[in-house]
């Protein structure tokens, strides 16, 4: 069971659901893996109180260019979809930095003159965190343009057994496309103010598009912003839980404590949350095909 | 000789375009014959990534041995070196004006890309 939690707009309290959710459910007995895909600036481990055990470096394939076998025919500065090769006469530039590492090049070049290296983008660290929740994230390597094949390598260290609570990165381009491109449900988290909303409509829809269910957490709630309310009701959302807007979560979270050790007060929101993860939970094992409707 | 300008039009009136390459296309002038090219860069100008080394290509397959534009940036300055073109940094308002300034020797070459990638 694959659960990601997403915002689009950064601040809305993704890490805050993440953990809290990742520590009522070991608390039920569940077993977790809290994954880490905000890459860019991973902080899960923090509240987890991640120990890490296993440190591997992530790799991108990168094509290198034999220039005594390369024709400069062009070809695969032609294909490249990344704009990434350079032909000049007797000399094909390629540009690791804008290189996604498909390997289309190899694959069009006409002289077998394109070989692969490897390039190292990030690291994947995991380890044990608190009360037994298995820990993974990505770090990626500074002035490293593409967190994307991180993300996916981040998330192929997921435990098939454990409920995985994927921590997504701020955002709605390619890194929150990738991190839910197999989720088997997105809880969103918005606030109630004009940019959460703006944000929210983005990552809905592109939700959407990739055919997730979608359930929304409204943190910050203090019942106020009715254009957020009107959304959720034309587009049939489920809110699945209000957080009430509290000073106090926010001095909790600054200090990289457990909201729910703290504020005990809370923990029947994250109750519902986890009821709505273990219904999906169900249907998924349910459904014939391991696809939920 | 040819020189390639940075140019949002089609003639030696028209305006420079500052940007080299998301420029909107180039002028291409040969010394030799006073003929005038005008080569396309529309496909760059939308590109999501690596537009100054594809512009920088795109000119170097028209031969030009000189460019003429408001600023390069680091990538296509690379690209630029490697095929043996020289880059002047020009900020002239037409064409006309920036091939008159190169005639006369008031351009200096640049020696390393004049401002960061993505700086337009």
């Amino acid at each position: 069971m694959k659960v990601v939690i997403a915002s689009g707009k950064g601040g809305t309290g993704k890490t805050t659901v993440a953990v809290n959710l990742a520590w009522f459910l070991a608390n039920c007995g569940r077993k977790v893996q809290y994954i880490d895909c905000d890459v860019e600036e991973p902080n899960g481990n923090f509240f987890i109180s991640a120990h890490f055990s296993k440190r591997i470096s992530a790799f991108v394939m990168l094509p290198v260019v034999d220039q005594q076998k390369c024709t400069s025919c062009g070809e695969c500065s032609a294909k490249c979809r990344f704009n990434a090769i350079v032909r000049l006469p007797g000399n094909t530039m390629i540009f690791p930095e804008l290189c996604h590492g498909c390997g289309l090049c190899l694959l069009v070049c006409p002289a077998k003159a394109i070989s692969e290296d490897e390039r190292e983008i990030g690291i994947i660290e995991s380890g044990m965190g608190w009360g037994g929740i298995s820990f993974v994230h990505g770090v990626l390597n500074i002035g490293e343009p593409m967190p994307k094949p991180l993300i996916r390598k981040v998330k192929e260290q997921g435990l098939s057994d454990h409920i995985q609570i994927i921590d997504a990165p701020p955002g709605t381009s390619c890194s929150f496309v990738e991190t839910i491109s197999d989720a088997d449900l997105v809880i969103l988290v918005t606030e109630p103010t004009p940019f959460g909303l703006h944000d929210l409509k983005i990552s809905e829809e592109v939700a959407r598009a990739r055919g997730k269910s979608i359930r929304v957490v409204i943190n910050k709630d203090n019942g106020t912003f009715r254009p957020l309310e009107k959304f959720l009701e034309d587009r049939r959302l489920k809110i699945t839980a209000r957080l009430p807007e509290n000073r106090k979560v926010a001095e909790v979270y600054s200090k990289g404590d457990i909201l729910l050790e703290e504020l005990p007060d809370y923990r029947e929101h994250f109750s519902s949350i986890a009821a709505e993860v273990f219904r999906q939970s169900e249907n998924l094992e349910h459904s014939p095909n391991g696809v939920l409707p | 000789m040819k020189i390639a300008i940075t140019t949002s039009g089609d003639n030696l009136a028209s305006p420079m375009d500052s940007r080299f390459g998301r420029a909107v296309r180039f002028l291409v002038y040969d010394t030799d014959t006073k003929g005038l090219l005008l080569v396309d860069n529309s496909q760059n100008l939308n590109a999501a990534q690596g537009a100054g080394i594809q512009a920088a290509q795109t000119v170097a397959e028209a031969g030009a041995n000189v460019v003429i534009t408001g600023h390069c940036g680091p990538k296509a300055f690379r690209v630029l070196k490697a095929a043996g073109i020289a880059v002047y940094n020009c900020e002239a308002a037409t064409v006309q004006e920036a091939l008159g300034l190169f005639g006369e020797g008031k351009l200096l070459t640049a020696s390393n890309a004049d401002v960061e990638g993505h700086w337009s």
